[in-house]
């Protein structure tokens, strides 16, 4: 498990250990927001299960990922500013 | 969509999905075992840097070494026919078909909600757990836990052993409560040593019984939160990170889809663990709260039950009281106060996914109306985090569920 990956978040690069979840790579970025709400509010994650969808982000183009649940790959793109 | 065919599918690969699962294929079945996660053990046994916690691993390796066949970033998102699973994966979908189904779709956080809960770095207690467990650095980080019930002691020695600054733990029950608990303990000397355990490790933490976060504050993100006690001292904790779950709810939504009578704390079952639907079984916590050994010999029932060993699931039964009795006790000292009804403001948001306030929710009559009328539990979770609160604020129980019972894929609908 000392493999690392690099990943891209709002653009940026950023390696993380193999089996980092998405959600952990983009806190590691050190962004909380990962989303805005309907009326505009800062969110981030809540249930760290895959339940609340307040961390779901665009990965790859694919809007709506939840990142908590989704093992970091080489060369993803990883948006919370789509 | 091709179609996979089974004895016995199981849903969930928590303990009580594992110990199912195992039981079923050692007594000569055909067995899947699905979740929605990309390992098994639920968010109990979540592996940390890839690696289960050891009573986890047996189980998995009892379950493999029987047969099971895993299938992982599973979501089950409708029953479309008897018998008849629709599943979404990472890498496509299918149709599950089973002869006996098991539900161990384990429980959630509750969550409560209270000004400023919707600010980034508010996260349920195991949910910032379960971030830290995938990789979040947590060293040096200020960290308060708040809610309510022994996650909280887990969780605090976890985030302490992992080199976090754990301010405050602040339980909501009252001191009473627990020391009663904490008597009806010495009747189970493996629960005590927990227990004890535990709160060795947590010696240098604050733990505050009769108290609760009021309100969270910060800009683009936490900043600190402000607590009350019953005796009516009010604080603030300048934090990183606050941790707070009110306790856990079962996962309901696939047993009512598939049609199964509920009690007033879960899935109803028999003494073979068999819901009101023929051929499907439920074990764990999505029939009542009980923690990780009642999971365990629930899943073993059920899972010899499904596969028609029923003397080995009867010899169980005793076993299963015990840890019931334990569940009880349970469920008794960490109820929840009425004040914490008072929590929101008429302008805090009930429904996350939507922005609904409490007040423009409890102007409606029920959740038919609020749906309609506000959109409140109509967003991509589908009510799962308002609904736990609702029920308590308002007394409104969810009636049904209707396909998708997660938010799938238009292409994985149209098949």
């Amino acid at each position: 498990m000392a493999d690392t990956i690099t990943l891209s978040v709002n653009g940026a690069p950023i390696s993380v250990p193999a089996g980092t979840m998405v959600s952990t790579a983009i806190a590691s970025a050190g962004i909380a927001r990962y989303r805005r709400s309907v009326t505009g509010e800062p969110r981030g994650p809540l249930c760290g299960m895959g339940i609340c969808f307040e961390c779901r982000v665009t990965i790859d183009g694919r809007p709506h990922c939840r990142s908590c649940q989704i093992v970091c790959q080489p060369a993803m793109e990883v948006r919370t500013d789509a | 969509m091709p179609d996979r065919i089974y004895d016995v599918v199981v849903v969930g690969a928590g303990p009580a999905g594992l110990a199912a699962a195992a039981r079923a294929a050692e007594s000569g079945r055909k067995v899947a075992m699905l979740d929605d996660n990309p390992h098994p053990g639920g968010q109990i046994w979540r592996a940390a840097a890839g690696k289960s916690p050891r009573e986890a691993a047996q189980w998995i390796q009892q379950a493999e070494r029987a047969g099971v066949e895993w299938i992982a970033g599973a979501r089950v998102f409708d029953a479309p026919a008897p018998h008849s699973l629709a599943v979404e994966m990472f890498t496509g979908d299918c149709q599950v078909q089973y002869s006996s189904l098991i539900l161990a779709t384990g429980a959630r956080e509750r969550f409560l909600p209270f000004p400023g809960w919707t600010l980034p770095n508010v996260m349920g207690a195991g949910g910032l757990q379960a971030l830290a467990k995938s990789g979040l650095p947590i060293s040096g980080k200020r960290i308060v836990i708040a809610g309510s019930g022994p996650l909280l002691l887990a969780v605090a020695r976890y985030m302490l052993h992992h080199g976090a600054d754990v301010r405050l733990i602040a339980e909501q029950a009252p001191q009473s409560a627990l020391l009663r608990f904490g008597l009806r303990l010495t009747a189970h000397p493996g629960k005590l040593m927990q227990a004890v355990s535990l709160r060795a490790g947590l010696l240098r933490v604050p733990y505050k019984t009769d108290c609760w976060p009021v309100s969270a504050q910060g800009a683009e993100r936490l900043e600190s939160v402000t607590f009350r006690r019953a005796a009516g001292a009010t604080w603030t904790e300048t934090c990183d990170y606050l941790a707070c779950g009110f306790g856990l709810i079962p996962n309901l939504e696939l047993a009512t889809l598939l049609g199964c009578r509920m009690t007033h704390t879960g899935v109803e079952v028999d003494s073979r663990q068999l819901t009101s639907v023929p051929g499907i079984y439920s074990a764990g916590e999505a029939t009542g709260i009980g923690g990780l050994e009642l999971s365990l010999v629930e899943g073993e029932i059920a899972g010899y039950a499904a596969a028609g060993s029923l003397d080995r699931a009867r010899a169980l039964a005793a076993t299963r009281a015990t840890h019931a009795r334990f569940a009880h006790a349970l469920e008794q000292a960490f109820a929840l106060r009425d004040e914490l009804k008072q929590l929101p403001r008429p302008d805090t948001m009930l429904c996350r996914c939507e922005d609904v306030t409490l007040e423009r929710v409890r102007a409606c009559t029920g959740w038919r109306e609020a749906k309609l009328h506000t959109r409140c539990g109509m967003g991509p979770c589908q009510g799962r985090i308002c609904g736990g609160a609702v029920v308590f604020l308002l007394g409104w129980h969810s009636e049904s569920v209707r396909p998708p019972v997660l938010p799938a894929r238009v292409g994985s609908m149209s098949k």
